[in-house]
C-alpha cells in the first residue's frame, strides 16, 4: 500500500487510490465537477488540480493514482490559483440566473463558486447561449447553465446501457444533446437530474415548484417495485414535492428508477379521501365512516367464512398485512392472498421465494440466467447492476421467456419452461459457461409464475439450480433468486397470504389495494369492499369504499425482495378523512366484536415482532438456509409467459400520475406507432 | 552550412522520382534485413547514441521513447507503432514532403521502429487534407509490398510488419498523440488523460508509441551511418543531428531545408530563404517554430541558434521548426489575434480552461487589434493565458497562450500605443 503525504500528513492508502480520494480520507476536500464516484474519470472539468512535488504542472487529482512517497499540496497558492482560474473559466459563460433556477441552493457550481470564486467578472464579452434540448416528459434542459462535464453522457453509457446522450460539437461550441432530437428513453433518466451538477438538466414535473431549504425531508423507502430502493420525500405543508434517492450501497446505490422519482404527482391525483356506498340506483355515494364500516360487517357476517375473498395488492406494507390478515383470522376465512394473481410456487423454505444472494450479490456472479421477466422494467436498478458486473467481469448471462434488450449482450434461449431442463444436459454454449461457473447466479422473474404452471417453472428452476451447483458450490453461495415485481410480495409469502383460490365462487370481496387484472374475475353478484388510496380499477368495482393511505402517509416496514426489512415513513398526512390501513382494520374488527388486541402502531408493531421475529432486524439482508423442494416439478410443454403491467403503468400511483402517463406515450405507444407507420 | 553529402532528405524537392526504384538508388531500403538482425536493442542503442529527439514538437528523446515499450511476451496484447502524420501546424509543411517526395524513408523507418518496439502492424495517421499526399503514400506502401519489404517476412528481415494508412478528417486536435488514438479508434478526437502514456496503454488499450513522420523518416539512415555520424551534428549532445526546417512568410524564397541543428535564425533565412523581404533590417519578428511558439523580436533573431534548448532560453521553442517570418509591414496585434481564432476553433472543448479561454482571449485579442481596450486588460490577458496554461489535459491550453504571450513579452508598446490612438480617436469623435 502506498504511502504518500497531503499538505504534509502522511497517510497509506489502498493501490490505485486516486489523489482525490486519498485527501479525502485525510479531510482534504477537493473540489470536482465532473468526478463521480460511480462513473469513469474523464478529467475535463480541471476542478480539481492539485500540485504534486516534482510535477511540472498541476495534476487532475481524480484522474492521477497516488504513488508511493508522493508529496502533494491541495492548498498551496499554485493550487488556489489553477482552481481559481478554472472557476472564472467556467463562469464566464454561465448564466447569471440563479435567482430562477431549479438548481439554486443545490447547485455544485453555485456551492463551489462560493468558496474558489472571484466576487467579480473581468469578462467583458458577450455570453454564449446554447439551444434547449427537448429530452422528454422528464428532463427540462436549460442548456446554458451547462458546464459540459459529461457526466450526464456517461451515466448514460455505463450506468443505464443507453448511450442516448453525447458531446456533439468542438470547442466553444460543444454541447450536450441526442444528435437527433430525441426523449432519454432509459428507465434511470432521472438520475442524470441528481448528478447534474449545475441546474441544465432539471426535473421538468418539478419546475418551478420549490425551493430545496423550503421542503421537509423524509426518509423512507419505496413501494413501487420490489427492491425496496431507499428515498427520499421532500415535502412541502401536506403535499409530496419530489422523490430523491437516498445512498443505500446493497439496494439502489444512489439511483432510482423514475417510476419511483416521478409518480409522486399520482399521490395527489384520484385520491379517495372519503368513504363511499352504493346506493339503490347504483351511485357510488359519500358516507360517513360509521356507515360504510356498519356495511361492511353486517355483510361481512352475512356470509359464511367460505363465501368471503379477500385479496391485497402489491402496494401493500407489512402493518396492512398483518392487520389484513388479522381479519381473516377473526372472521375464520381462508380465502386470503396478497401475492400477485395466479402466482403459485414452492413456500416450503425462506430460501425458495427471496433474492438469496442478495442485490449486491448479483456482482459476485461470473455467469447470470434471467427467467420469465423484464429486470429493465421490473427491477431496473437490478438491471443496472447487472450491467455493472458485465462491464467489469463481460460474464456470459442468457435470458429465458422474452427476447429484450437489456443494455448489455445477453443470448435469448427461447421461451420454453425445456430450456430451463436443456441448461442441465445441454454441454456447449452458454449451459457449459453456466455450469463450469464458480457462481452461477438464476434470477427468476415471480411473474413468469403467474399462471398455472407457475409452480412446475419455480420447481423447475429450483432442481436445475440444486443440480448445477448455483446452490452451494462456493461454500456460502446461493444464487437461487426470485424477484418480486412487487414490494408486498416477500412479506405476503412470509405470512403465508398466498391461497389459491377462485375469486368468481365469492359472495363478499375484500379489496385491499388490490387494482389488478384479477377484478376482472370477479362475480357480478358479489359485493365488494375496497379499501385503499386510489380511485382506480378496484374502487370502480366497490360497492362499498374505504379510503386508506399511501406509502408517504404511514410508518411502515417493508421486506424487499432479497427479505431485507426495511424502515419506511410518514411524510405527510393522508388527504380527508382517509386513515392509516391497519386502523380502518382495526375498527372493522371493532364493528365485527372481534376487536384486535393492538390499538397504537407500537402495539401492532410488537405484534408483528411477536410472529415475525426476524422483522426486528431492520436493514439486514437475511441467511436463509436451503431446503430441497419436495417435487421436481413437471417439465411440460410450456410457454413461459411474461405478463407485465409495463413500467409507466404498473400500479394505481402510476397510473394516477399525469407523468407517468405522458411517459406511457412518449415511451411506449409513440416507438409503436412509429412502428406501425 | 550542412554539406550535400550529409542530408537525409536527398529528394525533398521531388526533383527525382519518388517510386521505388529512385528511393533505392538514393540508398533506401538498403539491407534493412541486416539492421534487423543486429537486435533492437542495438536499434535503440544507436537511436539513443544519436540524440535524435523527437521532430514533432515535443522533442522527447526518440531512443528513450521507443525503450519504454514494454516486453510484448510479458504483456502478451499487440503492439502498435502510430505515425503522426496529422501536419496541422500552421507554418509546418516538413511531413508532407516527406510523404510526397520521401515516402520510403518513412516506410523503412516504420519496419525498424516497429521491430524495435515489438509492434507487427503501423498506423499512419495521415491528415484528411493531404489527399496527393496519402495517395503518394498509398502507392509508396503498394511497391513495397509488392516488393516483399512489407507484409510478412518483410525485407526479408523475419519479421512480419503491416502498414496500414489512416485518412483523419482534418481536425488540429488529431494530431495531440492521444486524440489522435482516439480518433483512429473510431472516436472523437478528444485528448485522453496521462497517465496512463501510450506506451503503457495506447491503441486499443495496446503498448503503442506514437511518433511524427520525421522522427520515423530519419531513422534509416541513423542506423547506416550510425547514431554517432549524426550526433556529431549540432549545438550540443543534447540538440544534435540534423532538421528540416520549414521557412514562410515574408521571405523572399520560402522553402523546406535539411540544415544542422542549432544553426543561426538569420542564417538560415538569409542563406536558403533569400532573406527578409526589404533586407534583415526590415524584419518585425519571427515565429520559430510553428504557430504554438511565441514570436522572437528581430534583435533575438539576429543571434539566436535554432535548436531545442537555445530557443527555450529565450522563452521560445523549435517546436515543429516552422519558421514564419513576418516584415514590418505585418500588424503583428492582428497575426496573433488570428492565431488565437485557430486555436479557439481547434480547442476540442472538453476540458474547461481551453473550451472557455480560448473564446475569451480571441475575442479580448480582437479588441486589442483595433484598440478598444484598456491597458490593464493587457495584464489580464497575461495572467488569462497563465490560467490557461499548464491547466488543461493537453497541450492545446499551452499552445493557445504562448503565441500571445510572446506578443505581451515583446510587442506591449505596440499593444499599448493602439489603444491610446483608438482612445484618442473617440475622444476626436
Amino acid at each position: 500500500m502506498p504511502k504518500l503525504k497531503i499538505n504534509g500528513t502522511e497517510v497509506e492508502v489502498e493501490n490505485g487510490t486516486s489523489i482525490l480520494q486519498a485527501a479525502e480520507q485525510v479531510g482534504y476536500e477537493i473540489p470536482r465537477f465532473c468526478y463521480h464516484d460511480r462513473l469513469s474519470v474523464p478529467a475535463n472539468c480541471r476542478m480539481c488540480l492539485v500540485e504534486v512535488k516534482g510535477a511540472p504542472k498541476p495534476v487532475a487529482s481524480c484522474a492521477m493514482a497516488v504513488g508511493d512517497g508522493m508529496e502533494v499540496e491541495t492548498e498551496s497558492d499554485v493550487v488556489k490559483k489553477a482552481r481559481r482560474g478554472v472557476m472564472e473559466m467556467l463562469l464566464i459563460n454561465h448564466p447569471l440566473d440563479c435567482p430562477i433556477c431549479d438548481q439554486g441552493g443545490e447547485c455544485d457550481l453555485q456551492d463551489q463558486a462560493m468558496g474558489y470564486g472571484f466576487d467579480r467578472s473581468r469578462y467583458r464579452e458577450s455570453k454564449r447561449a446554447v439551444p434547449n434540448k427537448d429530452l422528454g416528459p422528464l428532463i427540462k434542459t436549460i442548456m446554458t447553465r451547462c458546464i459540459q462535464c459529461t457526466r450526464c453522457v456517461r451515466f448514460g453509457e455505463e450506468v443505464a446501457g443507453t448511450p442516448e446522450l453525447g458531446l456533439l460539437n468542438r470547442g466553444e461550441d460543444v454541447e450536450i444533446g441526442t444528435f437527433i432530437e430525441k426523449a432519454v428513453s432509459t428507465e434511470l433518466s432521472g438520475n442524470m437530474i441528481d448528478i447534474c451538477p449545475v441546474g441544465a438538466l432539471t426535473n421538468k414535473p418539478y419546475a418551478y415548484k420549490a425551493r430545496p431549504w423550503e421542503l421537509t425531508k423524509t426518509e423512507t423507502v419505496d413501494v413501487h417495485n420490489g427492491l425496496g430502493s431507499n428515498i427520499r420525500v421532500d415535502s412541502r405543508g401536506g403535499e409530496v414535492m419530489r422523490v430523491l434517492p437516498r445512498l443505500h450501497e446493497d439496494v439502489n446505490e444512489e439511483w432510482i428508477d423514475d417510476r419511483t422519482r416521478f409518480s409522486y404527482d399520482g399521490l395527489k391525483k384520484r385520491r379517495l379521501d372519503r368513504p363511499y356506498m352504493r346506493n339503490a340506483k347504483g351511485k357510488l355515494e359519500e358516507c360517513s365512516w360509521e356507515d360504510a364500516l356498519t356495511l361492511c360487517a353486517e355483510r361481512l357476517q352475512k356470509v359464511p367464512a367460505s363465501k368471503i375473498g379477500m385479496r391485497a395488492g402489491g402496494l401493500c406494507v407489512v402493518e396492512d398485512l398483518v392487520a389484513f390478515k388479522d381479519l381473516a383470522e377473526a372472521l375464520n376465512v381462508k380465502h386470503i392472498s396478497a401475492v400477485p394473481h395466479g402466482m403459485l410456487l414452492s413456500t416450503a423454505s425462506r430460501g425458495h421465494y427471496i433474492m438469496n444472494s442478495g442485490i449486491a450479490g448479483v456482482e459476485d456472479a461470473d455467469a447470470i440466467l434471467i427467467i420469465g421477466f423484464n429486470p429493465k422494467q421490473d427491477a431496473a436498478l437490478l438491471n443496472a447492476r447487472i450491467r455493472k458486473t458485465w462491464l467489469k467481469k463481460r460474464l456470459p448471462i442468457a435470458v429465458i421467456g422474452q427476447d429484450i434488450d437489456l443494455g448489455y449482450p445477453c443470448e435469448f434461449l427461447g421461451t420454453n419452461l425445456k430450456e430451463i431442463d436443456k441448461i442441465s444436459t445441454a454441454k456447449s454454449g452458454f449451459a457449459k459457461e453456466f455450469k463450469s461457473a464458480d457462481k452461477p447466479l438464476i434470477l427468476l422473474g415471480s411473474e413468469a409464475l403467474q399462471h398455472k404452471d407457475g409452480e412446475d417453472i419455480h420447481k423447475a428452476t429450483a432442481a436445475l439450480a440444486e443440480k448445477i451447483g448455483v446452490i452451494g458450490k462456493d461454500n456460502n453461495w446461493n444464487g437461487f433468486n426470485v424477484v418480486h415485481a412487487h414490494a408486498a410480495t416477500t412479506a405476503a409469502l412470509d405470512m403465508g397470504l398466498a391461497s389459491d383460490f377462485d375469486l368468481k365462487k365469492s359472495e363478499v370481496v375484500y379489496l385491499l389495494n388490490a387494482d389488478s387484472k384479477v377484478l376482472e374475475t370477479i362475480s357480478k353478484d358479489a359485493f365488494v369492499i375496497y379499501q385503499g388510496h386510489h380511485g382506480d380499477r378496484g374502487a370502480h368495482r366497490a360497492d362499498v369504499i374505504l379510503p386508506g393511505s399511501a406509502f408517504t402517509e404511514k410508518d411502515f416496514l417493508l421486506v424487499n425482495t432479497e427479505g431485507r426489512v426495511q424502515l419506511g415513513k410518514r411524510a405527510v398526512f393522508a388527504p380527508g378523512q382517509a386513515k392509516e390501513d391497519w386502523k380502518i382494520l382495526r375498527a372493522l374488527s371493532e364493528k365485527l366484536d372481534k376487536t384486535f388486541a393492538y390499538s397504537s402502531h407500537y402495539e401492532l408493531r410488537e405484534r408483528i415482532y411477536k410472529d415475525f421475529p426476524d422483522y426486528r432486524n431492520v436493514d439486514v439482508l437475511p441467511q436463509s438456509s436451503w431446503v430441497t423442494p419436495s417435487s421436481k416439478g413437471k417439465i411440460g410443454n410450456v410457454d413461459i409467459k411474461v405478463d407485465t403491467d409495463g413500467f409507466y403503468l404498473a400500479n394505481s400511483i402510476c397510473r394516477a400520475s399525469d407523468t407517468m402517463h405522458q411517459c406511457y406515450e412518449e415511451f411506449v405507444l409513440k416507438p409503436l406507432n412509429e412502428k406501425a407507420a | 552550412m550542412l554539406q550535400d553529402k550529409d542530408r537525409i532528405f536527398t529528394n525533398i524537392y521531388g526533383w527525382q522520382d519518388s517510386g521505388l526504384k529512385a528511393a533505392k538508388k538514393r540508398g533506401d531500403w538498403d539491407d534493412t534485413a541486416s539492421f534487423i538482425k543486429k537486435g533492437k536493442d542495438w536499434i535503440i542503442s544507436e537511436m539513443k547514441a544519436s540524440g535524435l529527439r523527437g521532430r514533432g514538437g515535443a522533442g522527447f528523446p526518440t531512443g528513450v521513447k521507443w525503450s519504454f515499450m514494454p516486453d510484448p511476451e510479458k504483456t502478451g496484447k499487440p503492439h502498435y507503432l502510430v505515425i503522426n502524420a496529422d501536419e496541422s501546424e500552421p507554418g509546418t509543411c516538413k511531413d508532407r514532403d516527406i510523404m510526397r517526395f520521401e515516402p520510403h524513408k518513412l516506410l523503412e523507418g516504420a519496419l525498424l521502429a516497429g521491430f524495435a518496439m515489438g509492434a507487427h502492424a503501423a498506423y499512419i495517421y495521415i491528415r484528411g487534407e493531404f489527399y496527393n499526399e496519402g495517395s503518394a503514400l498509398v502507392t509508396a506502401i503498394e511497391e513495397a509490398y509488392d516488393a516483399g519489404l512489407l507484409g510478412k517476412n518483410a525485407a526479408k528481415s523475419g519479421w512480419d510488419f503491416d502498414v496500414y494508412l489512416h485518412r483523419g478528417a482534418g481536425a488540429y486536435i488529431c494530431g495531440e498523440e492521444t486524440a489522435l488514438l482516439e480518433s483512429l479508434e473510431g472516436k472523437k478526437g478528444q485528448p485522453r488523460n496521462k497517465p496512463p502514456f501510450p506506451a503503457m496503454a495506447g491503441l486499443y488499450s495496446c503498448p503503442t508509441t506514437v511518433n511524427n513522420v520525421e522522427t520515423i523518416a530519419v531513422a534509416p539512415t541513423i542506423l547506416r551511418r550510425g547514431g554517432a555520424w549524426f550526433a556529431g551534428f549540432g549545438r550540443d549532445e543534447k540538440n544534435t543531428g540534423t532538421k528540416l526546417f520549414c521557412i514562410s512568410g515574408h521571405v523572399n524564397q520560402p522553402c523546406n531545408v535539411e540544415e544542422e541543428m542549432g544553426i543561426g535564425l538569420k542564417e538560415l533565412i538569409e542563406k536558403h530563404a533569400g532573406g527578409v523581404r526589404g533586407g534583415w533590417d526590415n524584419l518585425l519578428a519571427v515565429i520559430p517554430g510553428g504557430s504554438s511558439t511565441p514570436l522572437l523580436p528581430r534583435d533575438i533573431c539576429s543571434t539566436v541558434k535554432m535548436d531545442f534548448d537555445s530557443l527555450r532560453e529565450v522563452q521560445s521553442g523549435l517546436g515543429t521548426a516552422g519558421v514564419i517570418v513576418m516584415d514590418k509591414s505585418t500588424d503583428i496585434v492582428y497575426a496573433i489575434a488570428r492565431l488565437s481564432f485557430f486555436y479557439m476553433h481547434e480547442s476540442c472543448g472538453q476540458c474547461t480552461p481551453c473550451r472557455e479561454g480560448t473564446g475569451w482571449l480571441w475575442r479580448t485579442m480582437q479588441r486589442m487589434v483595433t484598440g478598444n481596450a484598456t491597458v490593464e486588460e493587457i495584464d489580464m490577458l497575461y495572467d488569462l493565458t497563465k490560467e490557461i496554461e499548464g491547466h488543461t489535459i493537453c497541450a492545446h491550453g499551452d499552445a493557445s497562450a504562448w503565441p500571445i504571450q510572446g506578443l505581451i513579452r515583446h510587442f506591449r508598446p505596440v499593444m499599448e500605443k493602439r489603444i491610446l490612438q483608438y482612445r484618442k480617436a473617440a475622444k476626436a469623435a
